[in-house]
């Protein structure tokens, strides 16, 4: 029996064709790299995705214009969040726990680009890093 | 007032704006970079999602983090980046082009350059642009002004979500929407086919079971002070059912109805707009009809990967480079749209040398061919697997098929999909 998949390693979106062939075998076809065999392979046995969210900055209080009360409405400025990614797909069923892991962090600034957030996020390995240098 | 002087001006901080100004600075040749906003990198700031640099930096990286390496390289050279500085108005003087800018830090500015490359990018259609009938209550946004309101000043603009249209900007906040908390109801689209990636509707919107209406219009918006709800129409065989419709309850409805170069500056400057894209005329060496000023980037015509734009973006810095170095260009070829062929850009190609050609085709097909005709003359076949007007074709095509066209005087090139 064969299985349509969309393959979303990268932008390209190659459309693939699944086959089962022996225990747990995967004939994939319509793939254009490597990597698509690899996608089928994880999407119908362990489906991952990469997470990318935003944490709570939490500024340093260092003058008047940083001291804004909280819940004024301050739009342009120094932004209020960092955006972080997971360093490798996640696996799906935890990516809800990833997320409310990331919404509870509270990163110091200055951050630089790359620095880790959450290291073995939920012992996967894998770890949150931000990906914005806010100095 | 302050006066300055450069070889060359790039306006726009953009993905574009820096790949061309590199181009500029690896050849001693001195460049501005002149950004509204208080930090170069353009869109790709409020863009968190992955995806970006593929085919840049073989991986893939966060909008920010694509933005930082370029930054990187461009703090490392004698480029000058003039941010939360706003070009308001550019004119021919004679040899030079003269930019009037007003900038924060430094008052008015008047900026002289010999080449200009606009790379300015380009802005959201709006709710007025697409007339959806109804009131004017608050919680419209387009996608990515709620992208920003959600990724960099953290605001959740609203917690019922309707998005109307699957352009990729809306998918993600689709997704972004959901992983925030919010329920998005619905994605509504009034071509039969989606507008973004392939990618992005599995990711992001079947990953959440969010519904994606095919060949539905948004026939009201309900709500007084704030929205409501939207109104729903199918369309069959290009007609409204008005008796089909059906109402979905929300506080915020998200607009992805497309992007439009953003050529106000080029249009006032006296540069021709080409209707087909929103954006210049540019020939082979991605020039517009004023001689000097370049465009590249999503103002030149809309692309799907920033990979794509800074490739572009860097042929017209090296182009507007050997431009300042007194080469101009030599015999072009017209290009021309052919059949199921929405648009081609650049609308001419140099038959000496190669050029790289972006197209997008009209039609949704599978197993289609690319062909290539040169004065009625098919120089070039490519079988495409899978075409749909969200993914832009990439095409080279260099002297072994314009060869002929050297001889003939008013050669055409045509290109269509069959």
């Amino acid at each position: 029996m064969s299985q349509e998949l969309i393959c979303i390693t990268c932008p390209m979106g190659c459309h693939l064709t699944v086959e089962k062939v022996a225990d747990g075998e995967l004939s994939v076809s319509g793939n254009r790299c490597p990597r698509g065999v690899v996608y089928a392979r994880e999407e119908l046995f362990a489906p991952k995705r990469t997470v990318t969210a935003t944490a709570r900055a939490a500024r340093a209080c260092s003058g008047e214009a940083a001291c804004a009360p909280s819940g004024e409405a301050r739009l342009g400025g120094a932004p209020r969040r960092v955006p972080v990614r997971s360093t490798a797909a996640f696996p799906k069923d935890k990516v809800p726990a990833l997320l409310e892991a990331i919404y509870a962090l509270e990163v110091e600034l200055p951050v630089e680009s790359g620095k880790v957030l959450l290291a073995d996020a939920l012992g996967t390995g894998i770890d949150v890093i931000a990906t914005r240098s806010i100095r | 007032m302050k006066e300055m002087r450069f070889d060359a001006a790039v306006v726009g901080g953009g993905a574009a704006g820096m790949a061309a100004a590199l181009e500029f600075a690896a050849r001693g040749l001195t460049c501005a970079v002149i950004e509204r906003e208080e930090q170069l990198g353009g869109i790709l700031m409020q863009c968190i999602h992955n995806g970006f640099g593929l085919i840049e930096f073989n991986e893939e990286l966060s909008g920010p983090e694509f933005a930082e390496r370029f930054e990187e390289k461009v703090r490392k050279t004698a480029i000058t980046p003039l941010c939360s500085t706003t070009v308001i108005e550019m004119e021919v003087e004679g040899e030079e082009k003269v930019l009037s800018c007003v900038s924060s830090g430094l008052g008015v500015i008047r900026l002289r350059a010999k080449a200009v490359v606009l790379a300015m990018g380009c802005r959201e259609r709006n709710r007025g642009n697409i007339r959806i009938p109804g009131s004017r209550p608050a919680g419209v946004y387009t996608a990515g002004l709620a992208q920003r309101l959600v990724n960099i000043e953290g605001y959740v603009p609203g917690k019922d979500v309707v998005i109307i249209g699957s352009g990729d900007i809306g998918l993600i906040m689709a997704r972004r929407m959901s992983w925030v908390g919010c329920k998005v109801h619905a994605v509504v689209e009034i071509l039969p086919y989606p507008s973004g990636l392939t990618r992005n509707i599995v990711q992001c919107l079947n990953d959440f079971g969010i519904p994606l209406y095919l060949s539905h219009l948004t026939t009201n918006i309900y709500g007084k002070d704030r929205v409501e709800g939207v109104e729903i129409t199918p369309i069959e065989n290009g007609a409204l059912m008005l008796e089909k419709s059906f109402k979905i309850p929300c506080d915020t409805v998200l607009l992805s109805v497309g992007l439009v170069p953003e050529n106000e500056l080029s249009k006032n400057m006296g540069i021709e707009i080409n209707p087909m894209t929103n954006g210049p005329y540019v020939d082979a060496c991605l020039m517009t009809n004023i001689p000097g000023v370049f465009a590249c980037g999503n103002v030149l015509h809309v692309h799907d990967l920033v990979d794509f734009v800074v490739e572009e973006a860097r042929r017209a810095g090296a182009f507007a480079a050997e431009w300042l170095a007194g080469k101009r260009g030599g015999k072009e070829v017209r290009v021309k749209a052919g059949p199921n062929v929405r648009y081609v850009s650049p609308s001419k190609v140099a038959p000496a040398r190669d050029n790289k050609l972006y197209l997008r085709t009209l039609v949704v097909k599978n197993d289609a061919v690319l062909e290539v005709k040169l004065n009625n003359k098919i120089v070039r076949q490519v079988k495409k697997s899978h075409v749909q007007p969200s993914e832009m074709i990439t095409l080279t095509l260099g002297q072994a098929e314009l060869e002929a066209a050297a001889s003939a005087p008013d050669s055409v090139l045509e290109i269509s999909i069959q």
